[in-house]
């Protein structure tokens, strides 16, 4: 579904994905995890090229991502991407934040798109706060309504650069729910995330970065109990002791 | 003649000028001038400003030309190319007021772009991005999303270029056009032995006119301040 092919990319000097190759697959869910800085942003977000690469191919469906010439807009419609600060849009409501891109794009009538978008309130718990404006909700109502915007779409893909980053520890949980239940669905989902929790309890496999690299692919299970790599031994160690000093 | 004589007899001239034998002039003038110039430079600025942020190269290097030629130049400059340079390519002579008009709005839309530029480039690069991301092309992503908010951001400083409007009129008086300062110096000469009193009543109206306008300005920066994240409308419903 989605095959990375020898990607690279720098920042000036700084290389940024250092020869990143690595296929995901249909109905896959993968935790990519790894120390800030490591890179793991910069890969999601060449997949629905919000960053540029500067030399290999990623292919979503077939269709080369960084090609020229590729309808872009079309193109970005069919992933979802979900954002560390939400960044929903502040002068419209829940509801028209769902439906602002449906309609624009003309994927079936208002009427469509507004049960559309009411539904999938409703399946993120927020049917009641559809006409709320995104400064009345709280971060963790926030970030689900833009999971629920994300699916307005109804894209086969969703990606989530640490969606849980920004969100007071007890508003983590409502959200995790969202995306665990996304999951048993058969969504195909790309997550960057420092959750272990939830890496364990719905990821097909984890990736481990660091600086630029994809270090370590294994399963939850493998990853967390017997990491191989030097980097991922200290990156788990470092995660549990400060998760055990709070 | 005392001064308040000289008040008794000229006060509709200093405010319309010959309105209504001859043609509107005085203070009515300047405002109309102003009011005209700015709302004539509205989407010409709003044009140039969402070029100079376009992703497209060869739109936006022109524009950034012209923009950074007519705000390194003075308006002075620009009324004179307008007045003189203009009629001797296209043949035909403008009126004042038509030329004054046109040098303001030239003027007034460059610097508008370098606000409405500054007023999308100030609101999170978050909000461009999910908006592309959901598939929204550039434009509609400028029109459903940026421009509503950061248009919202760039009232108050909409009301200050009014400001500099309103004094950039004055300039018209060197191409004769009969706005407030013009008149005010057709009574001085006539009137001769007031020359401070009535050049002070001309400051005074400047003043007075261009002080309210910028507390509004600030009222209005405080206001959208404390309303934050509330909804656009509701904050231009109480203008």
């Amino acid at each position: 579904m989605i095959r990375f092919d020898n990607v690279n990319k720098w920042y000036g000097q700084y290389h940024a994905l250092v020869s990143v190759s690595e296929t995901i697959t249909k109905a896959e869910v993968v935790v990519v995890c790894g120390p800030s800085g490591s890179g793991k942003s910069t890969l999601i977000r060449t997949i629905n090229r919000l960053e540029p690469i500067d030399s290999g191919h990623i292919f979503l469906e077939g269709e080369d991502v960084h090609r020229r010439g590729l309808d872009i807009n079309a193109f970005r419609s069919h992933i979802g991407f979900v954002f560390q600060q939400f960044n929903l849009f502040p002068h419209l409501s829940a509801l028209e934040n769902c439906t602002i891109a449906p309609v624009r794009l003309k994927r079936g009538t208002k009427q469509e798109a507004r049960d559309r978008a009411l539904a999938l309130l409703d399946r993120v718990g927020l049917a009641h706060k559809a006409n709320a404006l995104p400064s009345e909700l709280s971060g963790g109502q926030q970030q689900r309504v833009a999971i629920a915007r994300a699916l307005a779409m109804q894209p086969p893909v969703m990606l989530f650069d640490e969606p849980t980053s920004a969100l007071d520890p007890e508003m983590v949980g409502e959200v995790l729910q969202v995306m665990k239940s996304l999951a048993r669905d058969g969504m195909t989902m790309v997550v960057v995330t420092h959750e272990m929790g939830f890496a364990r309890e719905v990821a097909d496999r984890v990736l481990f970065m660091d600086h630029g690299e994809i270090l370590e692919r294994s399963t939850p299970e493998a990853f967390f109990n017997r990491p191989e790599h030097p980097r991922a031994q200290q990156f788990l160690s470092d995660i549990r002791v400060s998760s055990t000093s709070i | 003649m005392t001064f308040t004589e000289v008040i008794r007899s000229y006060w509709l001239y200093f405010l319309v000028g010959r309105f209504p034998q001859g043609p509107l002039g005085g203070l009515a003038l300047t405002l109309v001038l102003a009011s005209l110039g700015l709302l004539l430079a509205l989407p010409f600025g709003l044009l140039l400003g969402l070029t100079r942020v376009s992703p497209w190269r060869w739109l936006r290097w022109p524009v950034t030309t012209l923009v950074f030629v007519v705000r390194g130049t003075p308006l002075l400059m620009v009324i004179f190319w307008a007045y003189f340079f203009l009629p001797s390519v296209t043949g035909v002579q403008t009126s004042q007021f038509s030329t004054m008009l046109m040098a303001l709005v030239l003027f007034d839309s460059c610097y508008l772009a370098e606000i409405v530029r500054a007023g999308i480039k100030g609101l999170p690069r978050g909000q461009t991005e999910s908006a592309r991301s959901l598939g929204l092309p550039w434009f509609a992503t400028m029109r459903l999303v940026v421009l509503p908010q950061a248009l919202r951001h760039m009232l108050p400083s909409l009301v200050n270029q009014f400001i500099s409007t309103i004094k950039e009129t004055s300039l018209g008086y060197i191409i004769g056009l009969g706005e407030v300062s013009f008149v005010a110096t057709q009574i001085n000469t006539q009137v001769f032995i007031y020359p401070t009193s009535i050049y002070l009543i001309l400051g005074l109206t400047y003043f007075v006119l261009c002080f309210s306008l910028s507390r509004f300005a600030f009222w209005l920066e405080r206001r959208l301040a404390s309303q934050g994240g509330r909804n656009t409308t509701s904050a231009l419903a109480t203008l």
